[in-house]
């Protein structure tokens, strides 16, 4: 047991108020680690304390309650049982009473209230006890604020934690707590919460309360004006509401009251807005003021007028929120009440409407805009909804109102004083347009209301528009608004029939009247639109009459045919008709792809609902661009011709299947004409086909299941056409028309499954062994090392026919793309084949050997024998093969021992053609490698970097046991070292040709970090250490490749290292045009670092040095935009530390004044730009006065000039 | 002394709708009104148009002809005086600038001329540092 006297001093020390705070809390904390040990209980404690907590002297007592208090609140984990807390939440219950020791009874309660059931609960009984106490005894609101908030939160964990006992009891003291606090503070939000909780939670108890609880909710509600409180009492309404389900009870006399809370709100407007009310959105807090709106339609008296009057506010968001609002209550106060504001609605939404239109745009185009292209902004669509809402209540009022309409009625009798669109008025355009809206919405409501509305306004419509047709009989014209309401209408008929087959529950019967109020009289309709479209392409029309005429013909054509019966001859018209101007009118942008796409609707339409019209379609429309696509005799130019195709391929799983069909003949027949006759035309015709067909055929198929087939039958066409192309031998070389059936050809099998690659790669290899020389005869292949008998003449390394170029390279093509699982047939010999032609420098070889390493199986089963080799046989193919060399059938090596790739590489065969040749594809093999993360890739690494080190002949040369004597000291040949280079820009970058996701490579996450930090730091020592009179620039070529194509993140962290590199590399780069790209991606990385936090410090230590060298690239001749791109480096240069950067200043500023003059606009921008971020910074008065300035600006003052008058004034 | 607002009441002008202009990647582009139109509506929208702005690239002259909103209006030289250092910041310095108040729009308009034009006034002009303090007060506080 502890010393007495030590408990008592700790107590003394904290009660007494002239310590100071540091040695109360100490003392505290002593005790509390004497009551933790155990050394002292709380019951000892309590008997020790009993003087302070009962003395008359208030602070000492008030000090006292509050020690134990604290106490229990670090306590809360310490068990204790019952009968303690009993007495002490007894104590502190009891202590409320005493205002001048509250603080400390309120931190009691709450520490004992809080304490979780396994230390030992307040019991029920007692926490009712503590309600009930703070009911009598608490005078919220003559607290101070901390106080205050004890209170609250003592409020707060007696409704959570004992909720049945004292929710009843502690609504009111809720609400009257509410009454007293400050907008805007904490505790009414807690207030809030707790009565929503409430009232969620215990309906019944408080519901019991009767109507004293609604009056004194509108009560505390008043004026609150915080979002988030607001937000709780706009849910606390309806739920309030919901506990009086009865209207006639005890609500019924409070919707006057209940408004006059609400109503006030409406429209939620924020006055100012802070940064703490973020999280209340006021879409949020206007959706919950609706539903609180719309909790009763008692409300309905003084709602509905309210909305109706803010209506014609002049702010728009009241106007939406109205419009909105309307929408919601309508719905819920029913059809009933809502009937008696029909008359006021129907005016104020056509008003809305068309107060809210704005002027038609000047580039008027269909996709975006309904009927005359005025711009519709939000009001006008809530008013639409509106409009729709209220029609489906109100049915019959609301037609009949729209029937009797006067603006309606004026519209259609003004309607033919204009022929055309241009004719029409603004005023009138835009009346026609509201009305056209209305319409279209009430039809498409339901069959009543267009039965109702075509019978009323069909009508006349017809009656203007046969009159028109009437009144000149050769000269076919329709008036445009007669014509506009139609189509509207039509429109609505059409979506209304299409809309309720969805549904599927009520069809619509085709005697219904307004079909046959169509059916009278479509026929005459299209076919005066057929023929007025003939003409419209030379009458120089208006767009929106174009439109209008095109859109209508294309309703019209996609009608249902059970409802609307079109004859085949009629639909044939029709087709005919948009066909003749894609044909004829291309040279019309906005005629021709309207009509393009009316016949992609008309084509997606037939193909989905009717057999008998899509076959004249197939013939009209597919079949014939079929035919244009492989006859080149239109004058249709031919992107257009491959537009329309694509378009109208997209409209139908058949018709794309035709067209695919067609484009393959047109393919073939392209192709073969080039190979066979030498036509170079028809090569430039076969490539943009090709294009097509990789871009847009291909991928459809591989997204449309079952479709293999086309793509199997597509390649092996490709190689029974290879034997004929190759048999004729035409030496004319086509190189882009090489790559497009390659890139065909690999899209093609990428695309397909793993058993159909497997039977084209055997098409493909029988059609390669039979046609070419290239493969090795299997018994010269023996067991490895093995020594590949190439007779290969070094001298003519080109020297591929371009018979077998084709073949080889197709061969490559389908190599290239087939999935890993895929089973090679012959693996070796291909080996071998690719192998001996990348020496020869056939590029798409080693790609495709890349491609091979990349792909192997590393878990080649053994039992699996049909795989012959294993990855680690492929790489000792690869890598140990020994190449010998003839020239004139006499042995080059002097020893026996023949040359694998790497000593090719390093320059042993001493030709540079092809140790250059050799690089490259090490570099791809290498690039297989790296892709799937093999260990190898280290060794092609170690080559390449071998190959930039300076006296690298010297080293191969001692690397043979006998060397050549004509290989002097030297570096090798900078061609060598150039391709050494640049093979780290293939090992880098993404290929679009081969090795990427879409031709199924392995590729190992992150592998481009893991190049970066392995070989750049071996670049960097490199530089670093080598002989300065050794010319390092291909060593930062290399570098340089590495830093561009590698993930910005990275390089950004290595910022400070990597810095010098960069900008000796920007300097190299800019010398030679062809590095143009490659140096546009290294000043992209430049300004990564730039505008990166820790990217500006590695810069501002070499601020000096990197603006040197982006004043070097402002006149940069070759690309505008690196111009453009060093002008913005140098304006994120000046936002550095100027004292940095101020020596520069001038320089800058020169360097721009040059810039000023770009032939460019954007640069010349840019450099204003700069000119301003470089002078502004230290005031741009940068001029010195000279005297004579000086006098004549004294002179001036006498002038009697604007000057003098504007300097008095300052 | 403050200076009171001579236009007590401005119009607010809104943006004109823009003709865009084609994007050609391959020719140089000229410099042409709109480019110059561009650099300085934002700052003079209503005194400006592109109609009043002339230029003849390959002799390196530009022409602004800008009317002044008042009759009397005494910020017509700080006006123009502002526009001349504002393309002097975008334009190398071989171009020859020429600004005049449009004709019949200024009651002085010929002392007006005469002051944007001649160099030395113009010089003399920036370095009275209220005026130069004035004048870059009004290019570049919308912008920085």
């Amino acid at each position: 047991m502890a010393e007495p006297s030590v408990l008592t001093r700790h107590i003394e020390s904290y009660v007494d108020t002239t310590r100071s705070l540091n040695e109360q809390a100490a003392s505290l904390d002593s005790i509390i680690s004497l009551v933790k040990n155990g050394l002292v209980t709380i019951e000892k404690l309590v008997r020790e304390m009993d003087m302070y907590l009962t003395t008359t002297d208030h602070v000492i007592r008030a000090r006292g309650i509050l020690l134990l208090a604290e106490l229990l609140t670090n306590l809360s984990l310490k068990p204790l049982d019952n009968v303690t807390i009993h007495s002490l939440i007894d104590f502190f219950a009891d202590r409320l009473v005493d205002w001048r020791t509250l603080r400390g009874a309120l931190v009691g309660c709450l520490a004992l209230l809080r304490r979780k059931s396994d230390a030992g609960m307040v019991p029920a009984t007692d926490a009712k006890a503590v309600a009930l106490s703070y009911v009598k005894n608490l005078q919220v609101q003559s607290l101070g604020q901390h106080d205050r908030k004890l209170c609250f939160e003592l409020l707060e964990c007696l409704l959570v934690t004992y909720p049945n006992e004292v929710a009843s009891l502690l609504c009111f003291e809720l609400l009257e707590c509410l009454l007293v606090t400050y907008p805007n503070e904490v505790a009414s939000l807690l207030c809030f919460e707790l009565l929503e909780c409430l009232l969620v939670t215990y309906p019944n108890e408080v519901a019991s309360l009767g109507e004293d609880i609604i009056y004194s909710v509108c009560e505390s509600v008043d004026g609150e004006k915080d979002p988030h409180c607001l937000m709780l009492v706009f849910h606390i309404i309806p739920a309030l509401v919901g506990l009086f389900p009865n209207p006639s009870g005890s609500l019924a006399s409070f919707p006057r009251d209940l408004f006059e809370v609400l109503g006030c709100y409406f429209p939620i407007h924020f006055t100012h807005h802070k940064v703490e009310d973020v999280d209340v959105k006021r879409d949020d807090l206007s959706r919950a003021l609706m539903i609180a709106f719309s909790s009763t339609p008692l409300l309905e008296p003084f709602v509905i007028p309210l909305l109706l009057e803010k209506l014609s506010s002049s702010l728009s968001s009241a106007k939406i929120d109205s419009l909105k609002y309307l929408s919601y209550c309508s719905i819920k106060y029913g059809a009933d009440r809502m009937a008696r504001h029909a008359g006021i609605l129907w005016s104020s939404i056509k008003n809305a409407i068309s107060t809210s239109l704005k002027e038609p745009t000047e580039s008027f185009y269909s996709e975006s805009i309904d009927g005359l292209g005025f711009q519709e902004n939000e009001v006008v669509s809530e008013a639409l909804v509106l409009l729709e809402t209220v029609v489906m209540q109100n049915n019959n009022l609301l037609l009949s109102m729209i029937v009797d309409d006067e603006d309606i009625s004026t519209v259609f009798n003004t309607m033919t004083s204009y022929g055309r669109y241009k004719d029409i008025p603004l005023q009138g355009k835009q009346r026609l347009h509201v009305v056209g809206r209305i319409l279209y919405i009430t039809t498409k409501t339901s069959i009543a209301s267009c039965n109702r509305v075509l019978e009323t306004f069909f009508r006349p419509l017809v009656d203007i528009l046969q009159l028109s047709i009437r009144s000149s009989s050769r000269d076919w014209f329709l008036n445009f608004g007669a014509l506009y309401l139609c189509m509207e209408l039509l429109a609505a008929c059409r979506d209304l029939v299409i809309y309720s087959r969805e549904l599927a529950s009520n069809s619509i019967p085709a005697h219904e009247t307004f079909c046959c109020i169509l059916q009278s009289f479509c026929v005459s309709l299209i076919d005066a639109l057929c023929s007025i479209l003939e003409t419209t392409a030379n009458e120089g029309a208006d767009d929106v009459d174009i439109y209008l005429r095109v859109r209508s013909l294309q309703i019209l054509a996609t009608f249902p045919e059970d409802l609307l019966a079109i004859s085949d001859n009629v639909f044939k018209n029709i087709l005919t008709t948009l066909m003749s101007i894609i044909f004829k009118d291309f040279n019309q942008k906005f005629l021709w792809k309207l009509a393009l796409k009316a016949l992609v609707h008309i084509g997606s339409f037939v193909s989905r609902y009717e057999s008998e019209k899509a076959q004249s379609y197939n013939s009209i429309v597919v079949e014939k661009m079929v035919s244009w696509v492989s006859v080149d005799n239109c004058t249709l130019p031919f992107p257009l011709k491959l537009e329309a195709v694509s378009e109208i391929g997209a409209s139908g799983r058949n018709h794309m299947l035709n067209i695919v069909q067609g484009l393959e003949g047109a393919i073939f027949s392209y192709v073969s004409d080039f190979y066979v006759h030498g036509n170079v035309s028809s090569a430039e015709v076969a490539i943009q086909l090709l294009q097509f067909y990789s871009e847009k055929v291909i991928p459809w198929i591989h997204e449309t299941e079952g479709l293999e087939e086309i793509l199997l039958r597509f390649a092996t066409n490709i190689w029974d056409h290879v034997e004929s192309w190759i048999s004729c031998n035409v030496e004319v070389q086509e190189k882009g028309l090489l790559d497009a059936i390659m890139m065909a050809m690999k899209l093609t099998v990428g695309s397909c499954s793993e058993e159909i690659q497997y039977i084209i790669l055997q098409k493909a290899y029988t059609v390669l062994s039979s046609n070419t020389s290239l493969l090795l005869k299997k018994s010269s292949l023996t067991s490895i090392p093995v020594q590949l008998e190439e007779s290969q003449l070094i001298q003519h390394v080109d020297n591929i026919s371009h018979r077998d170029e084709l073949v080889l390279s197709l061969f490559a093509s389908v190599i290239i793309a087939v999935r890993p699982r895929t089973e090679i047939p012959n693996m070796k010999e291909i080996l071998y084949l690719f192998l001996t032609t990348l020496l020869r420098g056939h590029v798409p070889s080693a790609q495709a050997l890349g491609s091979m390493i990349n792909k192997f199986d590393t878990k080649a089963k053994s039992t699996e024998i049909s795989r012959e080799s294993t990855l680690e046989d492929a790489m000792d193919i690869i890598f140990k093969t020994k190449s010998w060399f003839f020239r004139d059938n006499e042995v080059l090596q002097r020893n026996g021992n023949g040359m694998g790739l790497k000593d090719l590489c390093l320059g042993l065969m001493n030709n540079i053609q092809l140790q250059v040749h050799a690089i490259v594809g090490l570099a791809w093999i290498g690039k297989g490698l790296l892709l799937r993360g093999h260990e190898k890739v280290k060794d092609v690494i170690m080559t390449l970097l071998e190959c930039l080190m300076p006296d690298s002949s010297t080293r191969a040369a001692k690397l043979k046991q006998d060397s050549f004597e004509n290989i002097l000291e030297q570096d090798f040949h900078p061609s060598v070292r150039r391709s050494a280079a640049d093979a780290f820009h293939i090992l880098m970058s993404d290929s679009g040709v081969c090795l990427n996701k879409i031709f199924h490579a392995i590729i190992r996450p992150l592998y481009k970090q893991h190049l970066f930090s392995v070989v750049m730091p071996l670049l960097q020592s490199l530089l670093k250490n080598f002989d300065p009179s050794f010319s390092r620039s291909m060593l930062y070529r290399a570098s340089v490749h590495i830093i561009a194509d590698a993930p910005l993140i990275v390089v950004v962290s290595e910022a400070k290292k990597l810095i010098s590199l960069l900008l000796e590399g920007l300097s190299i780069l800019s010398e030679d045009i062809l590095d143009k790209d490659q140096l546009y991606s290294l000043l992209l990385v430049l300004s990564a670092i730039l505008t990166d936090k820790k990217g500006e410090e590695a810069v501002i230590e070499n601020a000096h040095s990197v603006i040197n060298c982006l004043i070097g690239l402002i006149a940069y001749p070759h690309m505008m935009l690196v111009r453009e791109t060093t002008i913005q480096c140098l304006v994120a240069m000046s936002k550095l530390p100027h004292t940095r950067i101020y020596p520069m200043r001038t320089k800058v500023l020169q360097a721009m004044s040059k810039a000023l003059d770009d032939p460019k606009r954007a640069v010349r921008q840019e450099a204003v730009r700069c000119q301003q971020a470089w002078s502004v910074l230290w005031g741009v008065n940068c001029m010195s006065i000279d005297y004579r300035r000086a006098f004549i600006f004294t002179r001036m003052i006498e002038l009697p000039a604007e000057y003098t008058r504007f300097i008095s004034c300052l | 002394m403050t200076l009171g607002l001579i236009n007590a009441n401005p119009v607010v002008h809104a943006k004109k709708e823009r003709v865009a202009r084609t994007e050609d990647p391959h020719g140089d582009d000229a410099v042409d009104p709109l480019e110059i139109y561009d650099i300085l509506f934002e700052f003079f929208l209503s005194v400006l148009s592109e109609e009043s702005i002339t230029v003849d690239d390959k002799l390196g002259r530009i022409l602004i002809t800008f009317t002044p909103t008042i009759q009397h209006c005494s910020m017509a030289t700080v006006i123009g005086l502002c526009l001349r250092v504002k393309l002097k910041h975008c334009f190398p310095p071989h171009y020859k600038v020429d600004i005049k108040v449009s004709p019949g729009s200024h009651a002085n308009e010929e002392s007006v001329n005469k002051q944007l034009n001649d160099k030395e006034r113009v010089a003399a002009a920036l370095e009275n540092p209220n005026l130069r303090q004035l004048v870059d007060e009004c290019l570049y506080s919308s912008e920085l």
